[in-house]
């Protein structure tokens, strides 16, 4: 999968679970800083890309999530590893 | 009236400080403001109707009175009104309302209190989570599901979103949680824990279970054909309550420190009683025994005899146990000759835990207008409950404190004196 189509499926689920609008959400935005999201938002918006792309992302994983861009290779790497297994 | 303190009086005859009423705000299936409750009840205009919120096909009950036309994410904004619960959004709503009339408070926020009273908080969440666990695991249940839920919520979120730092409680007393609030509120003003507190209580229960669970107790008026007429308080024919939603809150502030601020003084809460029948977990005590004396303990404490009283807002359930102990309590403390009395439930249906907060709103706005309103759909008064209910239309009287009963499973009882003021536009 293109790393944009990640990128654009992160944008989605942050727009409609953080109420930010569509062009704050890059891959270098901050969750915290930028997008005001809390460990529950970013907890949900995983949850919301688990189901989008059929993937699992233990809680232990979350905490090396700071950017959005973070989270793109976050789910890149458990696709990457999901299509090897 | 002419023993009542002076309008400057910054303490009660017995020498505490008064507690004036500065801000009132409702959020109730009439409407979304105050003058929408008041004009409803007064009609008056039953609120009961088909349940919008959910698919009611095959339930034993299906009709309540819901809140349908209010704004409810417009205090918080759309990103934490979607991970806060209904219960919590119609308690901010209603704070803000009460806020805004109070005006600027102009004190320290560390001496403003806030305490929300809810029956069971967050049901929706709850209910929606469960589901979610069941259908789809462990791994797909809200990381939001522990704060929208929890019943002290409500209280949290108006403390944090006004920047309030004293005391934050939730009282959950069922049925009498928002009476509760108040009293306890006001307490806290004449025990010097607070200057200002903001009280009431919020429900929002109108869900599949919750309707299932009341209408298996026996509790429900299973009047499907006619949701408008099901609320009958005090009627021969009535035969449950109807489930309601919604909040009231009040902004309690020490009398001294309203008058000195040009505060809007709506009126003074006088007089608080609590008890509990400690009878039965959801039938009330023979008689009306606890209710009885929480009655006396709440005109005691106001220093006001019951000839004092000018109306009550009675519970007035519309259920055939509630309505017959509380006329029976209600004879035994103001003999054959007592004042009107009115249960607003026939318009409202009733708000559980948010109930006691609207009819404070009610039963104070009331007192001061000088009109009791009658009680809706009350056709045949039960020949055997020995109260004066008013009926048809709204009756006048002469300004005088009035008188607010909760009753709640539990055994839960709270009664509210309200005195209105000279001059107050309520």
């Amino acid at each position: 999968m293109e790393r944009s189509e990640v990128l654009d499926a992160v944008r989605e689920s942050a727009v409609e679970l953080l109420k930010v609008e569509p062009d704050q959400v890059t891959e270098q935005a901050a969750f915290g800083e930028d997008l005001d999201a809390d460990s529950l938002d970013l907890t949900e918006l995983v949850m919301a890309l688990e189901d989008r792309f059929g993937i699992e992302v233990p809680e232990d994983d979350l905490g090396d999530v700071r950017t959005v861009g973070d989270a793109v290779d976050l789910v890149m790497a458990k696709l990457g590893s999901g299509a090897s297994a | 009236m002419s023993d009542a303190p002076s309008p400057e009086a910054a303490l009660d005859s017995r020498g505490r400080p008064r507690v004036a009423v500065t801000g009132m705000g409702a959020v109730t299936p009439a409407g979304p403001a105050v003058g929408d409750l008041l004009e409803a009840v007064l009609a008056p205009r039953p609120t009961a109707a088909p349940i919008a919120g959910w698919d009611t096909e095959g339930w034993p009950v299906r009709f309540a009175c819901e809140v349908t036309d209010a704004d409810l994410e417009a205090v918080l904004g759309p990103k934490e009104s979607r991970r806060t619960d209904r219960v919590t959004l119609l308690g901010v709503t209603a704070a803000a309302a009460a806020l805004d009339q109070a005006g600027e408070l102009g004190c320290d926020p560390a001496r403003v209190a806030v305490i929300a009273g809810s029956g069971v908080g967050g049901l929706t969440t709850l209910e929606d989570q469960i589901g979610v666990r069941i259908a789809r695991g462990p791994s797909r249940v809200s990381p939001f599901l522990v704060p929208m839920m929890m019943v002290n919520a409500t209280a949290g979120v108006i403390s944090m979103h006004w920047g309030f730092t004293g005391a934050s409680l939730c009282v959950s007393t069922a049925c009498a949680s928002a009476a509760n609030a108040i009293g306890e509120g006001m307490r806290m003003i004449r025990d010097g824990s607070a200057d200002v507190v903001v009280a009431g209580g919020a429900e929002a229960s109108i869900t599949p279970t919750a309707m299932a669970a009341f209408a298996r107790m026996g509790a429900l008026s299973t009047r499907n054909d006619d949701p408008a007429a099901a609320s009958r308080p005090f009627d021969v024919e009535r035969d449950g309550f109807v489930m309601g939603e919604g909040a009231a809150m009040l902004v309690l502030e020490r009398w001294d420190l309203a008058v000195a601020r040009g505060a809007p003084i709506l009126g003074e809460l006088a007089g608080y009683g609590r008890t509990c029948d400690a009878h039965h977990i959801t039938a009330p005590a023979p008689g009306g025994a606890g209710a009885v004396a929480c009655m006396e303990q709440a005109l005691a404490d106001a220093g006001l005899a019951p000839s004092a009283i000018g109306h009550v807002n009675a519970h007035g359930t519309s259920t055939p146990l509630n309505d017959a102990a509380e006329a029976e309590a209600l004879a035994k403390v103001f003999g054959p000759e007592g004042p009107p009395v009115t249960s607003t439930k026939g318009v409202t249906g009733h708000l559980v835990g948010a109930a006691g907060g609207i009819e404070a709103v009610i039963a104070l706005s009331c007192a001061t207008r000088g009109l009791v309103p009658p009680t809706a759909n009350l056709d045949t008064p039960d020949p055997d409950l020995p109260v004066n209910v008013v009926r048809g239309e709204a009756i006048e009287i002469a300004p005088a404190p009035g008188l607010s009963n909760s009753f709640g499973f539990g055994g839960h009882n709270a009664s509210l004196v309200v005195v209105p003021v000279e001059g107050a536009g309520t």
